[in-house]
């Protein structure tokens, strides 16, 4: 399609203002973690690094910090081990009700995080009785992690089930044909082959679970703080907001290449990014 | 390589035939759990949950048989409530709007005009803000949206917006809206961008041999295409809006209600209502889905 100049220049004007108006508040919440007055008044009085030596010296974000990342690595870990076998079973045979199942694992992110907050803090504050067993949830880390489990289930289940859509039924053909028992070839054979779609899924699963916020302040027992519940509370003081902009920016500087390589490794991007 | 391996074999050789001959054992094996956790979890306590809103609930908060609508009738029929679910659903179509008003023509610009070296690094530059945290976000448009306290107020000056621009939409609807806009961008971009992608070059050239102006090709061959795509970036926008209730308790401080805050705050004063309360997201979102389904939204991610 032939643009005339106007239009593509057209176009060019509301890609970059887009991507400013992309990049405005993180470049902000930056500057502010560097800034003399305890304020997120424009512009910046002067610099300083106090309030990175403050949050050094604090246990709080800290503690908060590891918190999260336990809770994210067990979830990532359970969603992982979930979802790769659901993608497994979903490409591998095809069964009555297989259509109700692809819906049960994509429910969780469609429908708002408050009501799965509120459902399942419904349901772990009341003793269960199923009849042979009978037991009550109760909230604390435990609590964290199933809940973050069921949203990122549908994370790796959707990077492994695209990779193993991808991937040509033939090469197990040939592997049996080759005298491989199962899994023998699974080993070398289909694990090399969604071993980058694991480790994108997993990290985008970790990602999700390390932001998370709703479901956590359902789900969270009265002792336990992530550092978005951290993040929340300090924001909400109206002293040391620059120190919640530092842990901020933190954060951000760590994502960066753990985002670049979860681009990198996923089938979604490699077909957006024009390798076709 | 020992080919004839029927009858012999290891251990794991054994275990592998007994899945090969019996498939439905190793159906069972690898979708017996998500299924069960799926259920168990997720599905069971969305019963908990509806049970809460229509049953009463005793003093031991054990669900009763005793059926009421009471709890339900007052969810949809209270002004308040209404109200703010009215509230909702505006806010989150125009967030919708506002991200497809500038996901479109960023989405065209990256996948039909940017040269193609630049396509990969461009599409990773809108999806990289997705990686800071949702809160630290909203706080950062908060800042930037402080208007003017005046000459006599302790705090002299205002945020980013209104010392740049001189200008700011203030701590109001508009505010809530384009923090929203901003939080869900990427999630549009990036389904229309997949589609343009998908769109094969000689399409456009052919309706160019056949006279057609960039506007009319646009019309008659680019939109009708990108349908599934804005349908599905669209799932995003709109689901994500409508439940959220930290970033109208960011930027307006508690007054502007969403629906979602007012299912928080019955959380402590009248769990049974605020169950009901959410039938409404649950509803909506279930309809909207449906609709977005005729429009093939689900097969084109």
């Amino acid at each position: 399609m032939r643009l005339s100049l106007l239009s593509r220049l057209g176009l060019r004007g509301v890609t970059v203002i887009g991507l400013v108006f992309l990049y405005v508040p993180l470049v902000v919440v930056v500057i502010l973690a560097f800034n003399k007055a305890d304020s997120t008044l424009w512009p910046p009085t002067g610099w300083t690094l106090d309030w990175w030596r403050q949050a050094w010296h604090t246990s709080a974000p800290k503690n908060a910090f590891v918190q999260s990342v336990e809770i994210a690595s067990a979830a990532t870990a359970i969603a992982l081990v979930l979802g790769t076998l659901a993608a497994f079973a979903m490409s591998r045979f095809s069964f009555f009700g297989k259509s109700a199942i692809s819906y049960l694992l994509v429910l969780p992110i469609a429908l708002p995080g408050i009501v799965t907050a509120v459902a399942l803090k419904n349901t772990f504050l009341r003793r269960i009785d199923l009849g042979f067993v009978s037991f009550k949830v109760g909230f604390g880390v435990h609590s964290i992690i199933i809940a973050h489990s069921t949203f990122c289930i549908v994370v790796t289940y959707n990077n492994v089930v695209a990779r193993l859509r991808r991937s040509s039924p033939n090469l197990l053909e040939a592997s049996a044909d080759l005298g491989a028992h199962g899994l023998r070839t699974f080993w070398s054979v289909t694990f090399p082959l969604v071993r980058s779609a694991l480790v994108a899924g997993g990290i985008l699963a970790f990602a999700l679970s390390f932001d998370e916020i709703v479901v956590t302040s359902f789900t969270a027992g009265p002792g336990d703080q992530t550092l978005p519940q951290w993040i929340l509370n300090s924001f909400g003081r109206s002293k040391g907001v620059p120190v919640t902009n530092v842990m901020a920016t933190v954060v951000m500087a760590l994502s960066i290449p753990l985002a670049w390589l979860a681009q990198r490794l996923s089938d979604s991007t490699e077909s957006i990014a024009g390798r076709r | 390589m020992d080919v004839v391996t029927v009858g012999g074999g290891g251990a794991p050789a054994r275990v592998s035939r007994f899945f090969r001959r019996h498939r439905k054992a190793s159906l069972f094996a690898t979708l017996g759990g998500p299924v069960a956790w799926m259920l168990l979890v997720y599905i069971g306590s969305l019963v908990v949950l509806v049970a809460a809103a229509f049953f009463k609930i005793d003093s031991n908060s054990k669900v009763t048989t005793d059926f009421t609508t009471a709890n339900v009738k007052a969810a949809f029929t209270t002004g308040s409530f209404v109200d703010a679910i009215v509230r909702s659903v505006l806010i989150a179509l125009a967030v919708t709007a506002v991200c497809f008003a500038i996901a479109l023509p960023m989405a065209f610009y990256i996948a039909k005009v940017a040269k193609p070296r630049w396509r990969r690094s461009l599409i990773v530059a809108v999806l990289l803000p997705l990686w800071a945290g949702y809160l630290v976000k909203g706080y950062a448009w908060k800042s930037i949206f402080t208007p003017d306290a005046g000459k006599f107020a302790a705090h002299k000056g205002g945020g980013f917006l209104e010392a740049t621009l001189g200008w700011t939409p203030g701590f109001g609807k508009l505010a809530i809206v384009i923090t929203l806009a901003y939080l869900w961008l990427p999630y549009m971009v990036l389904p229309i961008y997949a589609g343009l992608e998908r769109l094969p070059p000689s399409y456009l050239d052919a309706a160019g041999d056949l006279g057609a102006r960039p506007f009319r090709t646009f019309r008659s061959v680019i939109m009708p295409i990108l349908v599934p795509s804005i349908a599905a970036g669209s799932i995003f926008t709109f689901s994500l809006s409508l439940g959220d209730y930290i970033t109208p308790r960011i930027i307006s401080g508690g007054k502007e209600q969403m629906i979602g805050n007012l299912i928080d705050q019955l959380q402590q004063q009248n769990q049974a209502l605020s169950a009901a309360l959410t039938l409404w997201p649950i509803a909506i979102i279930i309809v909207y889905l449906l609709g977005m389904s005729r429009l093939h939204a689900f097969e084109s991610v």
